[in-house]
């Protein structure tokens, strides 16, 4: 064991925290109360490497390692939520996939783009009836000769409104149930594709998120990501993935949380002395501090794990499960520390708030990470 | 960054399991309704060098360090708790003599303790008005012109009526408070020290907890452990390596009754399914078991760190303290998963139950631990 970072994954912690600090700290707030798409922070992230951390650099990444990786969306996260998740999905979901699955050509064409930040991708399973049961797809890919043509409506896509590129599923056979569903690889600008308005949610403002409507559009053969009916793999494959970034965004979120509530209990004064050294306000910061490091242990461990090649889906379903959970509580104490300064928008303590919630939720709710970590402690008593 | 285990520790970790599967398990429970001491179980322990895993080689440990010694905790304390007392207090005031005391008493009193010739070593800091303050401790010694004598009363002493050594801790300077404090080695049957009171605990009920009475023990000026005055400092540094073995303790106990949960509920049927089958029991599982992974994970961090000769009291006051919680919740969850017969003696959880409540009390309550962490945390803001 060696809980010691090397000096790779220090070097990009420090770019990242201080990219976070210098550049994206300063317009939280009025990315969050503007609803606002940061178009300049994404840029700066391409131009630092962090839109395709862990993509090999002959493939256009910055060629690091997953722990790299999840120090970098932990330290963007810390200062912005909504700019965290814009580098994941286009990091996780987006590149890791197409680095996996896609053909070389496909790599020449998307990946290398995507990775380098020229692109922006996004990453569309979810519909409005199917979100935690994913295959329940109504998504339609029908071949034509030598093209595809899909139909059907895709829901909850974050970075939908601002990507080039999507990866996404759809039903090729439905006798088939999940083993009848293909991914594709889709310019945002083919024809037949269009946006919803963006979601307007209750955090993460920044991060657009819409449906998108699939009206008979028509694709090449060269657009199949993976095999043909093998998209639920390629799906399922790329959320475990996922959910170590998510879980290192609710980490950010989670340290953005007490950092603030700390430095505010250290200068407020309530009865003769600075609130932080109450013993009641104590007792939070302690409980605050102690789950956001062994959250950050669990995700860091699932990144180890998928550096290595090891099987991971059980560690980053832990991982997210868990972070999550101390990234909502966190965000709890600490408008809770800041009194009745925390629930006014004034302060950052509330954003956290409402941008905690979205990690039990998104790239598999905490009940879905508990059946599959369940399903994963039942097959090794098995 | 990396979570393998060495050689080394995956084979301490190893041996530690095989014995407490094949010799402590088997009669645990008999021995917590019995209230039997593992005496022989403790010299076969001495023998396989669990007495002293993280002391040198020349001075009879296994010279393993500190996570060898951390992963050897949790797996005697899942073959039983009350032994995994014993091993801790041991292994701890091994440590601390090989640490603080000089070559002579070194050589003298260590390898009798990794080598079961004092069949366990045992830590005398508490007193009945003195617990998580312990500066206010009265138990004092006054010089005489061989040493010193010492009186006063000490509580909850693990095993003190069993132990071959005892560090006494006694105040040499009343007007100094903690600077005015003196550890002191003290022979188990030293004449003026008796047993004054036996406890009646609900659980560790295999291991002895007493009040000793020392009615002006003498102790030779050789036995004076740390020079007087720097008594305290020894007791905190001491406890700050105690509390890793207290969080591996209350791992090893809550993975005991979380894998009896886990196997009740893959073989119990109900509705027609195996009970882990059904969302509400499985969340359970994956519920605990994500705790005790990341509460695993701070204990290897501060053992580690300890390891390294690096400062560990803020991580190892946030592993005990994870760990002893979230420990008291997976067993309490253990019970539920096991109905009924989760309240009976039939099964295993209902002691691992009470065996875990001990540990967030002892070697520093939970409250305590989250001083120790919120100091350090506001040190880092100033």
């Amino acid at each position: 064991m060696n809980f010691d970072l090397t000096e790779e994954q220090r070097l990009l912690q420090k770019t990242a925290r201080d990219f976070a600090e210098k550049e994206v700290l300063p317009r939280a707030h009025e990315i969050d109360r503007d609803h606002r798409h940061p178009a300049e922070l994404v840029s700066r992230m391409a131009e630092l490497g962090l839109l395709g951390v862990a993509v090999p650099e002959e493939e256009g990444g910055a060629g690091m390692d997953h722990v790299s990786y999840i120090l970098a969306m932990e330290e963007v996260s810390r200062a912005c939520a909504s700019t965290g998740v814009i580098m994941s999905v286009n990091n996780s979901l987006v590149c890791d996939p197409i680095s996996r699955f896609g053909t070389e050509a496909q790599k020449r064409q998307f990946l290398a783009p995507l990775a380098a930040g020229q692109k922006l991708g996004c990453f569309a399973l979810s519909e409005p009836g199917a979100g935690s049961d994913a295959a329940a797809q109504t998504t339609t890919a029908t071949r034509r000769g030598e093209e595809w043509v899909l139909s059907g409506t895709k829901n909850w896509i974050t970075n939908g409104p601002v990507a080039d590129v999507s990866v996404l599923f759809a039903m090729n056979d439905r006798d088939k149930g999940h083993r009848g569903i293909t991914a594709f690889i889709v310019p945002m600008d083919t024809p037949g594709v269009s946006c919803s308005a963006p979601d307007d949610k209750l955090g993460i403002r920044g991060s657009k998120s819409c449906q998108i409507f699939l009206d008979d559009v028509r694709l090449g053969a060269d657009a199949v990501l993976g095999e043909v009916g093998g998209g639920f793999k390629v799906a399922m494959s790329t959320l475990d993935g996922g959910r170590i970034g998510i879980a290192a965004q609710a980490v950010g979120i989670a340290r953005a949380a007490l950092e603030d509530a700390l430095h505010y209990a250290a200068e407020r004064t309530t009865f003769g002395k600075r609130i932080a050294e109450h013993q009641a306000i104590q007792q939070k910061l302690a409980d605050m501090a102690t789950e956001i490091d062994a959250a950050r242990l669990l995700t860091l461990r699932a990144a180890h794990q998928k550096d290595r090649g090891e099987r991971y889906g059980k560690a980053a379903a832990m991982a997210k499960l868990y972070a999550a959970d101390v990234a909502n509580r966190a965000a709890r104490e600490g408008i809770q520390i800041f009194g009745g300064n925390g629930y006014v928008t004034e302060f950052p303590a509330e954003r956290h708030f409402r941008d905690a919630k979205i990690t039990e939720i998104y790239e598999g709710t905490s009940e879905i990470q508990r059946l599959v970590i369940t399903n994963h402690l039942l097959a090794e008593i098995a | 960054m990396d979570f393998q285990l060495t050689d080394e520790q995956a084979l301490v970790r190893h041996s530690a399991r095989e014995y407490a599967e094949r010799s402590l398990l088997p009669r645990a429970a008999q021995r917590d309704r019995d209230g039997t001491f593992p005496e022989a179980e403790l010299r076969e322990l001495a023998e396989l060098g669990m007495l002293g895993v993280n002391v040198d080689d020349e001075l009879g440990g296994s010279g393993a360090g500190s996570l060898a010694y951390a992963l050897a905790m949790e797996e005697i304390a899942r073959g039983d708790a009350s032994v995994a007392v014993a091993v801790g207090v041991t292994n701890m005031v091994a440590e601390l003599i090989a640490a603080y005391g000089s070559d002579a008493q070194r050589a003298a009193h260590v390898p009798r303790l990794t080598g079961g010739a004092y069949l366990c070593g045992s830590f005398a800091l508490s007193e009945p008005q003195a617990g998580s303050d312990p500066a206010s401790m009265q138990t004092s010694a006054e010089k005489t012109s061989a040493g010193w004598r010492i009186t006063g009363t000490k509580q909850w002493i693990s095993h003190g009526d069993r132990a071959g050594l005892i560090v006494v801790w006694a105040v040499t300077n009343k007007g100094a408070g903690h600077r005015g404090i003196t550890a002191f080695i003290v022979r188990g049957g030293a004449p003026g020290l008796t047993v004054s009171r036996g406890e009646e605990k609900m659980g560790l009920r295999g291991s002895t907890t007493v009040q000793l009475s020392l009615e002006g023990v003498e102790v030779p000026d050789d036995d004076v452990l740390v020079g007087p005055g720097r008594g305290f400092g020894l007791a905190m540094a001491a406890l700050d390596g105690g509390r890793i073995g207290i969080a591996a303790q209350a791992l090893g106990i809550a993975r005991g009754a979380f894998e009896s949960a886990l196997r009740y509920a893959s073989e119990r049927e109900q509705f027609g399914a195996p009970i882990a089958q059904h969302q509400a029991i499985g969340g359970m599982l994956a519920d605990g078991a994500t705790s005790l992974d990341a509460a695993r994970l701070l204990t290897h961090r501060a053992a580690w760190l300890k390891g390294a000769g690096r400062p560990f009291s803020r991580e190892a006051a946030m592993a005990k303290l994870l760990a002893t919680e979230r420990a008291l919740r997976v067993c309490d969850d253990a019970i539920q998963i096991h109905g009924g017969y989760g309240y009976t003696r039939d099964f295993p959880v209902e002691r691992a139950y009470r065996d875990a409540r001990a540990a967030p009390i002892y070697e520093g309550t939970s409250q305590i631990q989250r001083l120790v962490i919120a100091r350090h945390l506001l040190k880092a803001v100033g």
